[in-house]
């Protein structure tokens, strides 16, 4: 039998735990929004995140460097994010379908890669939990902040990547809305036209926006094969890189809806975890499916239909309206 | 300047055509630089591959197997494309129908006459399939969905209902009396296994084996696939003839000339009178339908029971767009496609068997034969650019 744990206690728990199951939503879905903002549906954020968690993997697992995990996992996703913004800015091509081609390159690729190099699942240590204890600053304590009740069992206790998908939502608010590169994003993603008549290059500002989109992503897959889950299995992102991209629907395209889409999902499958832990009678496959329906839902709502930048899924050519 | 234009003009429409061959070389060629640098000899490679999928009874017989699916799922994606509403969710569609198939099969088979029932489950299959292809297509015409999200959405729900399905009500009794609680179904009664290839031999009175009638080399090989017990079975002549009916359909009826309307202007078609969201939701429906009657044909064609619903839709989904892009979008070019894509993945897994190269390098080829293809169709869209400008130009001066 296990122990009786209070109410407190789990929902404490389920807290804990969907702040950390959202980090990979956040780098991934962050990095979708400044590529749908500038107009461009990057669909191949699963296939990204699949090759950033294994090459971040292989990386850590070689070198045991976990900052070297990241720059690979990073640098990787980037490339892809390239190859994507190639073919959907310069060759104009289908956006929806190529990205569908761009998953199935990462699924295959890193699972062959994954076969020939590991061959079977291997695990690395990942990043460490920051837990702030007194001992850590000399003091002569065992106290650690992370004990503090519910507080410090939330919010602290979690690694270095956890903390970096929150700071990102502001981060990515202030880009976005608050300097001249967001405005020239936003400027793209609505109006490519007016934009061009006024010397912003489309084409420049559609590659970063799908190059930082990429490497986000690879560290999104790189924060659940050397942060959350610490091992790398194939098609481990079991579809959250397509979540990414609907939460950027969600969040009608803005980081602090993303935050609030990510979070939805992230506790359900929190709760959902939980329901397990416990061994409460209630079929797991149900609450799996409700953040689909949710976003299904979600998207039927009109008004997100307004707040769509204009140009999304347009490729861009002079003298076209 | 007018005759270079006119030359580079012909070059490319000689071209035109052989773009998507092109796209699968040159993944071929990018998967060979990967077999180098994975230490292994591509040409050795691509030898086993294709003696894998071709050059025997066996090989063509899973080749075709795997082909049925490909092809159904495929001319679903040609119908929704050409309507441009873009089905990802051919997965999820693909499971439903597998999954009311079964349901049908486990509760039906051994009641009702095979015949009647393989019928009931083949319907059933498409219309579930359909209807899970319909609700995206409906949320899309009326409420402006992104049918690429919801379609995505959708497959993950199929697949958790599948579990749920499959773990509970529709679980094989054997699985709980064993207390291994495996998430299959049990298997279907086999009054409803669709015919195989070697069991309408032996109504035509095909009776004896290659070996007796003295054939030899690739006749041999093409005579046992027909009489020999293989595992290909008459799904394969469900999934031509409907190529061909989808054909007639998209070029030869009303319904299927407003689709590609649609597809092609949806404001033109609006002004001709034409309801956009109607013909929207029909192709989302019916290409539905199509990834359903694939699931059914799975089912009482090959598997014979439900299990994992991944394992069961196998990626099919996504590889079918594969072969629809591969030809072309047309109903009849689908299906040397998916001929092709068979023959590639029953090839990947003889690779894997020869060479130890992992078949998963198959979906990393067929992901880069779709980002050639789609990113190919720039140069047929700037030369109907350049046409149309020359075309008006033309006029312009015909007026001065």
């Amino acid at each position: 039998m296990q122990e009786e744990l209070s109410v407190l206690a789990i929902l404490v728990g389920i807290a804990h735990s969907g702040l950390r199951l959202a980090t990979p939503y956040l780098y991934a879905a962050i990095g979708e929004t400044f590529a749908q903002r500038s107009g461009v549906l990057n669909l191949g954020v699963e296939g990204i995140m699949l090759m950033g968690a294994y090459s971040g993997f292989y990386a850590v697992f070689q070198t045991e460097s976990l900052i070297l995990g990241l720059i690979v996992a990073g640098t990787v996703g980037m490339l892809m994010g390239l190859a994507m913004a190639f073919i959907s800015v310069t060759l104009q091509a289908e956006q929806g379908i190529s990205g569908i081609g761009l998953y199935m390159f990462g699924l295959g690729a890193s699972s062959l890669l994954f076969k020939t190099t590991l061959g079977t699942v291997e695990g690395v240590n990942g990043f460490a939990t920051i837990n702030m204890c007194m001992s850590s600053i000399g003091l002569n304590s065992d106290f650690c902040l992370s004990e503090i009740p519910i507080l410090g069992e939330i919010f602290l206790g979690h690694n270095i990547l956890v903390y970096g998908a929150f700071a990102l939502v502001p981060v990515s608010w202030w880009i976005i809305n608050k300097t001249t590169l967001g405005l020239k994003i936003r400027a793209v993603g609505q109006n490519p036209q007016a934009a061009d008549t006024l010397g912003v290059s489309v084409a420049r500002i559609r590659y970063f926006t799908v190059m930082v989109g990429g490497m986000l992503a690879g560290i999104a897959g790189a924060s659940l094969s050397i942060s959350l889950l610490n091992i790398f299995q194939e098609g481990m992102t079991n579809g959250q890189g397509f979540i990414a991209v609907a939460l950027v629907y969600f969040g009608s395209w803005t980081p602090v809806g993303v935050l609030g889409g990510a979070l939805l999902f992230s506790l359900i499958n929190a709760l959902q975890l939980w329901v397990q832990v416990l061994d409460l009678n209630l079929p797991s496959d149900v609450a799996v499916m409700l953040p689909y329906l949710l976003t299904i839902i979600a998207l039927a709502f009109p008004f997100k239909r307004a707040l769509q930048p204009a140009a999304l899924t347009r490729p861009f050519k002079r003298g076209e309206n | 300047m007018q005759i270079t234009g006119l030359k580079r003009f012909r070059i490319e429409r000689v071209l035109d055509p052989f773009l998507p061959v092109l796209a699968v070389i040159g993944a071929l060629l990018i998967g060979a630089v990967i077999l180098l640098f994975l230490d292994a000899n591509p040409i050795e490679a691509y030898t086993a591959m294709f003696t894998g999928a071709f050059a025997n009874k066996n090989g063509l017989a899973d080749t075709l197997v795997k082909s049925i699916p490909l092809l159904l799922v495929g001319l679903g994606i040609v119908i929704a494309f050409r309507a441009s509403v873009i089905n990802i969710g051919a997965e999820g569609q693909l499971i439903v129908g597998a999954l009311l198939t079964t349901a049908i099969g486990l509760w039906l088979g051994d009641v009702l006459p095979g015949w009647i029932v393989i019928i009931l489950c083949l319907l059933g299959g498409s219309i579930m399939g359909g209807i899970w292809g319909a609700i995206p297509g409906y949320l899309k015409a009326r409420l402006g969905v992104n049918e690429i999200l919801s379609t995505i959405m959708m497959n993950q729900i199929a697949i958790q209902i599948g579990f749920y399905l499959l773990r509970g009500p529709m679980i094989d009794p054997a699985e709980i009396e064993a207390g291994t609680n495996i998430p299959h179904s049990a298997r279907l009664s086999r009054n409803i296994d669709l015919p195989r290839f070697t069991d309408m031999a032996k109504w035509f009175g095909f009776t004896e084996s290659a070996n007796d009638l003295g054939l030899t080399g690739f006749s041999k090989e093409i005579y046992g696939l027909l009489v020999e017990p293989t595992r290909l079975h008459s799904g394969l002549i469900i999934a031509v003839v409907m190529a061909i009916l989808v054909y007639i359909f998209l070029w030869r009826t009303t319904i299927g000339y407003r689709i590609r309307a649609v597809g092609l202007n949806p404001h033109a078609s609006r002004y001709a009178g034409i309801s956009v969201p109607r013909y929207m939701v029909l192709s989302m429906g019916l290409s539905g339908a199509f990834a359903g009657l694939a699931g059914a044909v799975e089912i009482i064609g090959l598997h014979h029971r439900m299990f994992e619903p991944l394992a069961v839709s196998a990626g099919y989904g996504f590889s079918g767009i594969v072969a629809a892009l591969f030809g072309k979008l047309h109903p009849l070019g689908a299906i040397p496609a998916s001929l092709l894509f068979g023959g590639l993945l029953v090839g990947g897994d003889k690779m894997q068997r020869a060479i130890q190269i992992p078949q998963v390098m198959v979906t990393a080829v067929l992901g880069l034969v779709v980002l050639f293809v789609v990113s190919s169709e720039i140069w047929s869209r700037q030369r109907a650019e350049r046409r149309v400008s020359t075309d008006t130009e033309t006029s312009q001066e015909e007026e001065e």
